[in-house]
């Protein structure tokens, strides 16, 4: 399937782009982490510590644990500073 | 009942023209730019479209039916604002005070830590580095659950 992969703050500086389109098997958010950290050292690098990394899916805060059978978009970001 | 996200100003006089009419107590918060003793310009403030505004009116109705509040308002600006200006409010409107004010800290509590945005500094020399959560935000939000 293919996913709608976003990224936020310092994890899109990291990694050079707002956004792309991945082609992927993976059945959940760390299936789909370890996939996009062997793309390449810059991937790696933003996604190196995952305890500094939030997720939605589809627009809803969700975990690594996260199935992504169903899923369109996937963002990944450091953790919410609003208000 | 409404949820916004925008990079205009706001006049929290006109957003709060009627808000409330016929309830009993009314707590508003407006949220402004620290300079942090002159290190600060501005803020550059990123967020994440559509889930935004999801997220905001979802917070919204939670605080709604957990407090009973007659009505609720959520503005959140984005982009780059200076310092002085303000980033954000909240409005709640309820029968008795008490609700009006525990429903804006629970708001507030939960946009803090739980809405996606993402302050960046902009100091003198220009873009600094990203606010970073803090733990007792964390800490003021779990206050709420369980």
């Amino acid at each position: 399937m293919a996913l709608d992969v976003l990224y936020f703050a310092w994890l899109r500086e990291r990694i050079g782009q707002p956004r792309e389109r991945i082609e992927t098997e993976a059945a959940t958010v760390r299936e789909l982490v370890a996939q996009l950290a062997a793309m390449d050292e810059w991937h790696a690098a933003a996604l190196a510590d995952l305890s500094a990394v939030r997720v939605a899916v589809d627009q809803e805060l969700a975990d690594l644990d996260a199935p992504l059978s169903d899923a369109r978009e996937v963002a990944f970001f450091p953790p919410m500073t609003g208000g | 009942m409404s949820a916004r996200v925008q990079s205009a100003p706001f006049d929290l006089g006109a957003e709060l023209a009627g808000f409330g009419a016929g309830s009993g107590a009314v707590v508003t918060f407006t949220g402004l730019v620290r300079d942090e003793g002159g290190r600060l310009q501005a803020l550059e403030i990123e967020h994440y479209p559509g889930m935004t505004e999801k997220a905001l009116a979802a917070y919204g109705e939670q605080a709604a039916r957990r407090f009973g509040l007659d009505d609720w308002r959520i503005l959140h600006r984005h982009g780059r604002l200076a310092a002085g200006e303000p980033i954000m409010m909240v409005a709640t409107a309820a029968r008795h005070r008490e609700a009006a004010f525990q429903a804006a800290e629970y708001l507030m509590d939960w946009l803090k830590s739980r809405a996606p945005f993402w302050k960046r500094e902009i100091g003198p020399d220009g873009p600094g580095a990203w606010v970073e959560a803090r733990a007792e935000d964390e800490d003021a939000l779990s206050r709420w659950q369980g």
